[in-house]
């Protein structure tokens, strides 16, 4: 990934808001409590919330990236593939088993997807896919109620849940999303090295860059939807499984694909990086905003400060920080 | 597929769909419908299944052991509105004309269904009763003949959660400069305790804080870093719901602010919303507007009858005295008291909504008759007239020992003269707001 200088600038000029922001609000209100230690404490625990963002945001980036379709049923998919397996935990197989088993499912959801769903829609407008995938959506919502029900499901794979100080005392970070951002941080050196170095990797990219050409040189399109929808499908499990060990496995865990759109619009819709670092920008940006302005407008900005965070990135960089730069010529 | 065999799908279908449209109209000439919406789908089905099944058990249960009421068999119909207004506003509409004689009353489970009925109800005769939620100030039956609120209202419960921490203070002289937090669903719901919490405030003199939480609350760490971290209030309470509960007690947690000083309203203390909690909700603290627990006479009927028999509507007997299921119980008890009361007058058929209204405008579910139904404890004794459509709006403290409830006060009764007062002066400017002229209860 080469980081473009004005990227580079933006980035750099965010991360001094970012504490100035704060610092200046400290001074000038007296509602604002503001210590260094806090901030950083603010920071981290915004950059750590902004990882889980963006496990979630990268199975959108996925499959815009080969089919240039926002896939309106990630979120769904989330919650189908967390339900899946603790369902087939309760129903007795062990935990290492049934996310073998769940990957498996997964993949074929892809394979179901693609023949039934995507297959006839080739050549098709992209809105016209996105409908399709509100369908999607909707049926894994109801499919997977139906057939594990929708109470509350413990997922506990054993992580630590407690705080700990950090920094001679001074900074209180929780275990837990100290060990979902080094998953988080795995997973994205993964994808990131089978996108850059395996065969199946550079076909995706080319199926990204143009499908015609892709298909005109031999890359069998069908079987790389396939292949993305089930990669898609596996961040999903492991997105399903870190916000569900954080809040329980149920119908909610849908809605956490409302946290991604905002990491979609800084990052870009086709940059993996692009997805990581917006995360950790809208993160960290709406926990300082929540805690260092929203004092003083009456609180509860968090939400659609991300949002407006990820619109003031688009004045500078219409695409996205990462996104591709779309040129037509008429 | 030739002709033949065309016409006679068609002519099957055609029997089928008589069938399916006759079946109901022969049972509902004999029985008492009832509708009942509920969410067995959708973000917060985990508190609206139990609900759903102690409320069918309940009918069920009369139906099992005694015919119905006074005779009269029951037939339930459930519509699941997946706790969506619109959906809501549809199930209503389409069960609202449903039986011999209609929906006798309903109970809308979600006070965004609640606001959208108010005028329809009044409209249709059909009594809105809302226990727990939906407008405090339809206890007054002057101006709401149609609203019904018992056994609590929000108001009521922010009232009782001052008085519960003044008792563990050592009185509410103790409560002067103390910090209190308010963490709440930022809608209408979430912002119903706000105006009497700031009247007590103003009153005791503690500083009372507030703490918005965007809907569904998902992720609540910045609010969560500002409490622990840097206010650190004496208490915190909760107006929460669905998945927003367990991330709250999670997020206390990370912050180390101590659960037994967390003191949630009863749609924050469900047994589903501590289960994801985990260790986490250990000593965590709710108000519950009925007693927690499954050994009760009317518990173990249900189990006997219905369960036994493989009647129940819950997928097992283990749900059986959740928070959420007793609720569910205790409202098909209201509804039930009522139509019986409304049978005994009007003699023993169907009855409509307009009679129903005149029975709970009466309504007396005292001890003994608590007694009678098995849930002596379980619930409060209820007594409504047509001013009072709330009755004594007492809730019990109960507190999370990692696998349930326990109550650790007795029913609490919040300050009425005040709350009446606050009640009275929101109901007559809606009153005027909507040129309502109230009726005469002497």
């Amino acid at each position: 990934m080469r980081l473009e200088r004005d990227v580079f600038y933006i980035i750099l000029a965010s991360l001094l808001l970012m504490v100035a922001i704060p610092w200046t609000a400290g001074l000038l209100s007296e509602e604002i409590f503001f210590e260094w230690p806090f901030f950083f404490e603010v920071a981290i625990g915004g950059l750590l919330s902004g990882v889980m963002y963006s496990l979630v945001a990268l199975g959108f980036v996925l499959i815009f990236k080969a089919s240039g379709v926002f896939n309106f049923a990630q979120g769904a998919m989330v919650l189908f593939a967390a339900l899946t397996l603790v369902g087939l935990n309760e129903m007795g197989l062990p935990m290492w088993l049934a996310i073998i088993a769940t990957l498996i499912v997964m993949l074929v959801l892809a394979m179901a997807i693609e023949r039934v769903v995507l297959r006839s829609l080739v050549n098709q407008e992209h809105i016209i896919l996105f409908m399709a995938t509100i369908g999607i959506a909707y049926f894994l919502d109801g499919f997977g109620q139906t057939i594990w029900g929708s109470e509350v499901k413990i997922l506990d794979l054993g992580f630590s849940q407690n705080p700990d100080f950090y920094f001679g005392g001074l900074i209180l970070i929780n275990d837990f999303d100290l060990i979902a951002a080094v998953i988080a941080g795995i997973l994205v050196i993964v994808l990131a090295l089978f996108f850059q170095y395996t065969r199946i990797g550079r076909a995706l990219r080319a199926v990204a860059d143009d499908h015609q050409a892709a298909l005109s040189v031999g890359i069998p399109l069908k079987h790389i939807w396939v292949i993305v929808w089930a990669v898609a499908g596996i961040v999903a499990l492991v997105a399903g499984i870190m916000w569900g060990s954080k809040l329980g496995v149920q119908f909610s865990l849908a809605l956490i694909a409302l946290k991604a759109l905002p990491v979609l619009i800084l990052g870009g819709f086709t940059s993996i990086p692009g997805a990581i670092i917006g995360g950790l920008l809208i993160g960290a940006g709406e926990k300082l905003a929540e805690v260092f302005i929203a004092p003083m407008i009456g609180g509860g900005i968090e939400d659609w400060f991300a949002y407006m965070l990820a619109l003031a990135f688009l004045v500078f960089r219409p695409q996205g920080l990462f996104g591709e730069k779309i040129i037509e010529r008429v | 597929m030739n002709i033949k065999k065309v016409k006679t799908g068609i002519i099957a279908a055609a029997v089928g769909m008589a069938c399916l449209v006759s079946t109901p109209a022969v049972m509902a000439a004999e029985s008492q419908f009832i509708g009942s919406l509920v969410y067995r789908t959708g973000p917060y089905a985990p508190g609206g299944i139990p609900w759903a099944d102690g409320f069918a058990d309940y009918i069920n249960l009369l139906n099992e052991r005694d015919g119905g009421i006074n005779g009269v068999k029951l037939n339930l119909e459930e519509c699941d509105t997946a706790y969506n207004t619109d959906k809501g506003v549809e199930c209503y509409e389409r069960l609202k004309g449903n039986g011999p004689t209609g929906m006798p009353a309903v109970m809308p489970l979600s006070t965004g269904i609640t606001y959208a009925l108010l005028d329809r109800v009044v409209a249709d005769k059909i009594p809105l009763i809302t226990s727990g939620y939906g407008r405090a100030d339809g206890s007054d039956g002057t101006i709401f003949p149609y609203v019904f609120v018992p056994p609590a209202t929000y108001w009521g419960g922010a009232d009782i959660a001052i008085n519960y921490i003044s008792q563990q203070e050592g009185g509410y002289g103790n409560l002067k400069g103390k910090k209190i937090a308010l963490v709440y669903h930022d809608s209408a719901y979430g912002k119903e305790p706000i105006k009497t919490l700031e009247a007590l405030a103003a009153q005791h003199g503690f500083n009372l804080t507030l703490f918005p939480v965007p809907h569904p609350g998902l992720e609540q760490k910045s609010t969560w870093l500002k409490i622990g971290r840097q206010l650190r209030p004496d208490y915190v309470l909760m107006w929460g719901w669905g998945v927003m509960n367990a991330t709250a007690i999670k997020e206390a947690a990370a912050v180390n602010f101590p659960r037994e000083k967390f003191i949630g309203v009863w749609w924050s203390g469900n047994d589903a919303d501590m289960v994801p909690a985990g260790d986490a909700a250990v000593g965590y603290k709710s108000l519950q507007f009925n007693g927690v627990g499954a050994d009760f006479d009317v518990h173990k009927m249900i189990k006997q009858v219905l369960y036994a028999n493989g009647k129940g509507s819950a997928k097992s007997e283990a749900g059986i005295g959740e928070v959420a299921y007793n609720r569910g119980v205790q409202s098909a008890v209201i509804l039930t008291e009522a139509l019986q009361g409304a049978m005994n007058e009007f003699g023993n058929k169907p009855v409509t909504g307009e009679q129903v209204q005149w029975a709970l405008d009466r309504l007396d579910i005292d001890e003994a008759r608590l007694k009678a139904i098995g849930a002596e404890g379980l619930f409060d004794p209820i007594k409504l007239s047509c001013a009072d459509h709330l009755g004594k709006g007492r809730a019990k403290m109960t507190q999370w020992d990692g696998t349930q409830w326990k109550a650790i006060s007795d029913w609490i009764e919040p300050n009425n003269e005040m709350l009446g007062a606050m009640y009275k002066e929101s109901a007559a400017a809606y009153a005027k707001e909507k040129g309502i002229t109230p009726r005469a209860c002497n």
